[in-house]
């Protein structure tokens, strides 16, 4: 008989100890992508074809912008989680790690100049 | 447990092509295609901020024949890896494990993302002229 807890023995499982963490996590950014990624995909629809002073009203509207700045953090968070267990599965040695850095890095990067972006466009900065 | 009697994971090498492992497969490469859409995307935002004329290149190459190949391309894999990660959320909470019901859940994966594919370029067409 143990005298752990259920709890004890399931936190921090895997080699990682980082547990269901990961699973957890694309999960629930794939259930907010499913309403997100919709909207999104559906809106560009409606942009003419991508006339600017359209596409620039569109996003500066509150409720787009918080819209597209949710989409942007899960879409990135769920890309980067589900490449990294590409990476691990066919990627080897010290390029896997090399390429793991590499990916996470490029996530962060692409995801904060989006959100630069958004902002810019919604206070109405830039040209 | 007998050794023998161990399930064993199936031998790639002799596993015939079905529907499930094809799927599978096409869930990860549509991720995959999915993440250099983001990439674009971003892309596409930024030069909403940089001022029209970097915009307006973005836009053009989008609007180009290879551009949208590509924006077809990025609409399919949109389309089929949200139905097949609807589909696998019910798997997660062990709906639709049954190996006749996963391969009919499987083709009609296949079929709405066609089918919502087909409707988004026939709306985006259609309201070429407006």
């Amino acid at each position: 008989m143990s005298l752990q807890s259920p709890l004890r023995r399931v936190m921090g499982l895997g080699s990682a100890k980082e547990g269901a963490g990961h699973w957890w996590a694309q999960r629930l950014t794939a259930i907010a992508l499913v309403p997100l990624g919709l909207w999104f995909v559906f809106s560009v629809l409606g942009l003419d074809h991508g006339q600017y002073e359209l596409v620039r009203a569109w996003i500066a509207d509150p409720a787009h912008a918080i819209l597209l700045l949710l989409l942007i953090l899960a879409l990135l968070y769920h890309s980067c989680l589900g490449l990294q267990v590409v990476i691990e599965d066919y990627v080897h040695g010290a390029t896997k790690v090399a390429t793991l850095i590499s990916v996470q890095f490029a996530h962060v990067l692409v995801a904060v100049s989006s959100i630069y972006a958004i902002i810019v466009v919604s206070v109405g900065a830039g040209t | 447990m007998a050794r023998a009697d161990r399930p064993l994971s199936p031998h790639v090498g002799i596993y015939r092509w079905q529907v499930a492992n094809t799927l599978s497969i096409l869930h990860r490469a549509t991720g995959v295609f999915l993440s250099i859409g983001a990439l674009v995307l971003a892309g596409w935002l930024i030069s909403v901020a940089s001022g029209y004329q970097a915009y307006a290149r973005v836009n053009e190459w989008l609007m180009g024949p290879f551009g949208a190949l590509l924006l077809l391309g990025w609409t399919f894999c949109f389309f089929y890896h949200l139905c097949n990660g609807v589909r696998h959320l019910g798997w997660d909470i062990g709906l639709g494990f049954e190996k006749e019901r996963a391969r009919r859940t499987g083709w009609l994966t296949v079929a709405v993302s066609v089918v919502l594919t087909l409707g988004f370029w026939v709306v985006a067409f259609g309201s070429q002229g407006s």
